[in-house]
């Protein structure tokens, strides 16, 4: 160590790490040790923060590995109580992917027309503006989220009032902003050229963004949507506040409380934290990273089979 | 740049001589397509305005009331005085949150861009972003169950030994105190910060880079040189979107930090104590279920109070950050 110039951190040497001949001075000498001591304390920094990743995926999994069984992923829980260790998660799940659903529905086709309105329209102040907010919304906390649809919907419909409806649009609030940036950046990524190519041949501009510039960056806005999809998916706090928890499937996201998975988990975890309660908790903490993960995969396959840039 | 022949890719704006040509068929097509999504895009800013007036509208209620009117909900506070140890907590396990996340960030921005061998930034840089796909529900279990009994002990010889510093002193197991709290906050912030720190460390000039190697300069000569002066803004940038995120996360508090008795107004510097904080968002999500007509009110004026202040701090950050790329959290 005491002797090698070149940083610890790897054998391979890039160009950058042409090593500089120390003079076998004591202020040389000192460089050295920096320049190594520094390597050391860089390296550790990342090693730390792979502590909080590989071991909170390590509890999930081994925690609620032992719960997950056919029986938790198909039953509710009704009629569950006390010590029972029956009882699943079937209604949060459906109660998340059908909450999840109806937010897309919401958030994609504004989030996608308003990144297309700034890559092929925005011009100036405007677009500007947007910009800037679009990217401080996406910094809206998401009790702030939830707040504003209880808010909301105290005004429209009444202050007792919960539904599914509720919680999409708090989470719609969340999802806008991610789906308007990523989305634009793929739009950005059409060649000026293919929509040069259509106006030459006489299309109109809004036939050329809809058959040259979104079947051109399909896949990557699909992998935008379905990102944002699993950022959302495990938000809890505005669900928290909208649909709170029930112990049946509610179908109806019209009228009524909804359970969902991080709701689910909190719920479960808050009654009983060390008995059973932190079992299903943890099951239910296992199934929504396996969903998260799932999206995570779709999106890296749809943007590995169908990108433009592979073409 | 429309009459470029060979225009930027990245920098697509449409040809605007092109586009005029349509006179014709696609005319209505036109008009409808582009108000549409201009349509959208006002929605988009509508609603974050829509976001801060229905809040004010039903904070209003308990903003106007007089303490008479909320004491029952609030055990005799004004809401002043029920939504300022709330202001403070909320603040305090933010900080300490970025005290622990801010550093580690910028080392690990550092090693990604300036330190990793090519082959292994990639998938570090992955790594550090899988962070923040985990749902906060699943951090506050995490939190709960294998970090709060992991750091007691910890805690335990801190305050001991530094019993003479108040900030540390009084430490009582369990560890379900605001540092907890923050640990978890920090490790949720870090991503978002590592992610920005690492853009604008990798847009520093190659230029600045090899004029300092060829100077003579180490790679952390070069890093505390070249690289951490020109990142500068960008870091600080990064570190307030992350201060924004830690100020509004709600689940990992909630689950973690045994909050102050109801009714208490508590500004305490005991960052080791437990029962001496709690935070606004961590407070509406446990108070909401038992609150109704005016207590609701009161609740969402703590959450505008929240709202404005990440607002601000996020604006802050973006305005930064917008000066020098065209770089978001988002992506």
């Amino acid at each position: 160590m005491a002797v090698q110039t070149q940083s610890p951190t790897g054998p391979t040497p890039t160009p950058t790490d042409a090593a500089p001949s120390f003079a076998t001075t004591a202020s040389g000498r000192r460089r050295k040790r920096t320049n190594t001591i520094m390597a050391v304390v860089v390296t550790v920094a990342f090693l730390i923060a792979l502590i909080p990743l590989i071991s909170l995926l390590v509890e999930v999994v081994v925690r609620g590995g032992k719960m997950i069984s056919w029986d938790f992923l198909t039953t509710d829980m009704a009629g569950v109580f006390g010590d029972m260790t029956t009882g699943g998660v079937e209604h949060a799940i459906l109660g998340t992917l059908q909450i999840t659903a109806l937010a897309t529905l919401i958030s994609a086709p504004i989030g996608l027309l308003a990144a297309i309105y700034l890559v092929e329209y925005g011009t100036g102040r405007l677009a500007k503006t947007l910009t800037f907010f679009v990217d401080v919304m996406t910094g809206i906390p998401s009790i702030v989220a939830g707040l504003f649809a209880v808010a909301l919907f105290a005004l429209l419909v009444g202050p007792a009032y919960r539904s599914g409806l509720m919680a999409a649009v708090a989470l719609s609030v969340l999802m806008i902003p991610v789906v308007v940036r990523s989305c634009e950046e793929m739009l950005r990524l059409v060649p000026n050229e293919l929509r040069e190519a259509a106006y030459a041949l006489g299309v109109p501009k809004w036939l050329t963004i809809i058959k040259v510039v979104l079947r051109t960056s399909l896949a990557g806005i699909v992998t935008s949507i379905v990102l944002a999809i699993a950022r959302v998916i495990g938000e809890t706090a505005p669900l928290l506040l909208t649909v709170g928890i029930v112990t049946t499937v509610n179908t109806n996201m019209l009228d009524g409380r909804v359970a969902t998975l991080p709701v689910f988990a909190y719920s479960q975890y808050a009654q009983d934290s060390q008995g059973v309660g932190a079992d299903r908790a943890w099951g239910a903490a296992l199934v929504l990273i396996v969903m998260i993960m799932l999206l995570n995969l779709v999106a890296r396959f749809i943007s590995r089979r169908f990108s433009i840039a592979e073409k | 740049m429309s009459t470029d022949v060979r225009p930027d890719p990245v920098d697509a704006v449409a040809p605007e001589p092109l586009s005029d040509h349509t006179k014709h068929p696609g005319r209505f097509g036109n008009r409808l397509f582009s108000g549409i999504s201009l349509a959208s895009g006002i929605l988009i800013l509508a609603t974050l305005v829509a976001v801060a007036a229905f809040l004010l509208r039903e904070a209003l209620p308990a903003i106007t009331s007089s303490t008479q009117d909320i004491a029952d909900f609030t055990r005799g506070l004004s809401l002043g005085q029920y939504i300022a140890p709330l202001v403070f907590g909320t603040v305090l396990a933010a900080i300490i949150a970025l005290v622990i996340a801010v550093p580690l960030s910028i080392a690990i921005a550092l090693f990604i861009a300036h330190y990793a061998p090519k082959r292994l930034a990639g998938p570090v840089a992955y790594a550090i972003d899988l962070l923040a796909a985990i749902p906060s529900v699943v951090y506050g279990l995490w939190g709960f169950y294998w970090l709060v009994p992991l750091v007691g002990p910890f805690f335990d010889w801190v305050s001991t030994t530094f019993s003479f510093i108040p900030l540390l002193a009084d430490y009582a197991p369990p560890a379900k105190n605001i540092t907890s709290a923050a640990v978890v906050l920090a490790v949720m912030v870090l991503p978002i910060v590592t992610a920005v720190s690492r853009e604008v460390f990798l847009q520093t000039p190659r230029l600045h880079i090899e004029a300092s190697l060829a100077l003579g300069a180490t790679r952390w000569e070069v890093a505390r040189m070249a690289i951490l002066p020109f990142g500068r803004s960008g870091v600080i940038s990064a570190s307030m979107l992350g201060l924004g995120r830690a100020l509004g996360e709600t689940m990992a508090v909630l689950m973690i930090l045994a909050p102050f008795a109801k009714g208490s107004s508590f500004f305490s510097w005991h960052i080791l104590q437990s029962a001496q904080h709690q935070t606004i968002a961590a407070n509406i999500a446990q108070q909401i279920r038992e609150a109704h007509g005016l207590s609701v009110s009161v609740l969402i004026a703590s959450g505008l109070a929240l709202f404005a202040i990440t607002l601000v701090v996020n604006m802050i950050a973006r305005w930064i950050v917008s000066r020098r790329a065209a770089f978001s959290g988002a992506n």
